[in-house]
């Protein structure tokens, strides 16, 4: 009867949080696949192919655009677009149902497993969700004619750490929230809309009012998008990309450490 | 592993002192002293409130405690959670199954939290879906169970990893008599193969049926432990008689304590302790009251509980 069990160690508990992840979206891919992809699909089709083509004949357009078409210009912020809006959405109710409705978190900790792991797992499994679908959104973009070299791989993984650096942050938030109440529409409408329009994903920041910008240098999607298209394009700056790099690690730890914290905090109380 | 603690505690599984939780303002355990043996099924009995969820969830080390010591399989929540974790299972009192997943899936995954190989676990699954009854419904997913398919299957899951301790947090609450009935065999038969068991309830026939020992909390205390059988002997009579009278021509408790040993009156009924139900029936005939129903039982765990606490247990 005596089993001599010894807990999983700390990486081992992660990946097995992914693996439960995995199992699940096995699944549910179906459901999913639809939102993940074709709604970057739908905004290619709409920005890139359609308004693109009045974009293109302009003269002022190619001054912002450095010379490239613009699907070529707007594919790499795309990238980092969706990476960003899956992960918020993926952090928000998701996590919620964890802690309250389904309660799968209760299950994992009540085994050896431990708070921290399954807040890390979750990440884990959003930013290989993030990486997956961008994959399969490079191979989109390149049928319509919008990469131009082997940079968008690099694009993809700056893309990543941006939607890993929100959905840290936004997850740490949802294990705060104990009722939905709204929390977050607040979150998609106050912050992640208005960061989709106002990054530098359509048109450069610097089109944008002097007042305004600075709300832009805070949206960690203006430097994912940065970095996305310095790698899409060709066109690195090192010390602008090495300070894009730092603001999003930064932010990823900070809500990584959140994140372990409040999960620690609602699950062993 | 801490030798000198293994042998002070004998066979104990679990050995709390003065366990204390406080959450805020509120104290939910305040001083609570228990010993699990192993092999033994021990049981927490009270009404909602009474702090015994909040004990078992420090045994189950998923809530640390805030005073007092304890001590689970030897070692200390404190330092050695996640270890204590996997060799104990969790039955909690809320279900928490994935639902998106097949009753398979949620043995196999909840099993490889534990470290068990995929071979294993998928052996594992399908020993535990033939002892849960669920063989059939291997590969549906879990949301259109029943409730007792549901409970049956968190339960199975709790044994996934063969644990030497089985933690069940009101395992049938919510539950219709006949999917009660059929958890509490395989309860019984987990407690034959020697499968420790501590079980919280606020229903007094499951705490008879299952508990070898049990103790009663109110107010986040202890107010008595022992068998169901000498609780009732220690704190009760052999026998109850029950009174149910028209709201008019019910007497006063006074005037009938001279016929029994004690009385206790309910909103609905009055109940009479004695040792022997019928005479004391036919005193009351004599004694000119006139009852509209009448009838008598064994002493039960819930006089115990009124005779402690001066409540019902359920309210």
């Amino acid at each position: 009867m005596t089993s001599s069990l010894a807990p999983p160690g700390y990486g081992r508990g992660v990946l097995i949080v992914v693996e439960h992840f995995w199992t699940w979206y096995r699944r549910n891919w179906r459901a999913t696949a639809v939102s993940s992809v074709l709604q970057p699909l739908l905004f290619l089709l709409a920005f890139g192919v359609g308004f693109g083509s009045l974009v293109d004949r302009g003269g002022g357009a190619a001054a912002a655009t450095g010379g490239v078409s613009y699907l070529v210009y707007l594919a790499p912020a795309l990238l980092a677009v969706s990476a960003v809006q899956s992960a918020a959405f993926e952090s928000t109710y998701p996590v919620l149902s964890g802690f309250k409705w389904q309660r799968i978190y209760h299950a994992m900790t009540a085994g050896p497993i431990t708070p921290g792991q399954v807040a890390l797992g979750h990440l884990a499994w959003v930013a290989a969700k993030m990486a997956g679908s961008g994959a399969i959104y490079i191979v989109v973009i390149a049928l319509v004619g919008g990469v131009t070299g082997p940079g968008i791989v690099v694009s993809l993984l700056a893309a990543v750490l941006t939607g890993a650096a929100v959905a840290s942050l936004v997850t740490a938030f949802a294990a705060t929230v104990e009722t939905e109440g709204g929390a977050f529409n607040v979150i998609f409408r106050f912050v992640v809309i208005p960061m989709t329009l106002f990054s530098g994903t359509f048109f450069p920041v610097d089109r944008l009012p002097a007042v305004v910008r600075p709300l832009a240098w805070v949206s960690p999607l203006w430097h994912g998008t940065e970095l996305a298209r310095m790698a899409a394009l060709g066109r690195w700056t090192l010390f602008p990309a090495l300070g894009h790099l730092a603001y999003l690690s930064a932010l990823l730890a900070v809500g990584v450490v959140l994140a372990t914290r409040l999960f620690t905090r609602r699950l062993a109380r | 592993m801490i030798p000198v603690t293994v042998s002070d505690m004998g066979d104990g599984l679990v050995q709390a002192r003065g366990l204390r939780k406080r959450f805020g303002e509120f104290e939910a355990v305040r001083g609570v002293d228990v010993d699990v043996a192993r092999g033994e099924v021990f049981g927490f009995l009270g009404p909602n409130g009474a702090g015994k969820s909040s004990t078992m969830r420090m045994i189950g080390c998923v809530s640390p405690r805030t005073g007092g010591s304890l001590q689970v399989l030897g070692l200390d929540p404190a330092a050695d959670g996640p270890r204590i974790r996997a060799r104990i299972g969790v039955v909690p009192q809320l279900d928490n199954l994935d639902a998106e997943l097949t009753v398979r899936q949620n043995l196999q995954i909840y099993g490889r939290y534990f470290g068990l190989s995929k071979a294993h676990v998928r052996e594992k699954a399908t020993e535990l879906m033939e002892f849960a009854r669920l063989t059939d419904r291997a590969d549906d997913p879990v949301e259109p169970l029943s409730g007792g398919m549901k409970r049956r299957l968190t339960i199975a899951r709790a044994l996934v990893n063969d644990p030497e301790l089985l933690l069940l947090d009101e395992p049938t609450t919510g539950l219709d008599p006949q999917a009660r009935h059929l958890l509490w065999e395989r309860l019984y038969r987990l407690k034959r193969e020697g499968v420790t068991q501590i079980i919280t309830t606020h229903y007094m026939d499951e705490a008879e049926q299952l508990c070898d020992r049990l103790v009663v909390m109110d107010g986040g205390v202890i107010v008595a432990e022992g068998s169901p059988s000498e609780l009732i002997a220690r704190h009760s009579t052999r026998e109850v008689l029950e009174l149910r009278f028209d709201p008019e021509l019910r007497p006063a408790a006074a005037e009938l304590e001279p016929l029994a040993e004690r009385v206790e009156e309910l909103p609905d009924r009055m109940l009479l302790y004695t040792a022997d139900g019928e005479h004391t029936q036919g005193e009351v005939h004599r004694a000119g009251h006139r009852p509209q129903s009448s009838l008598v039982r064994r002493s039960s765990l819930e006089d115990v509980f009124l005779r402690l606490t001066g409540r019902t247990l359920v309210d």
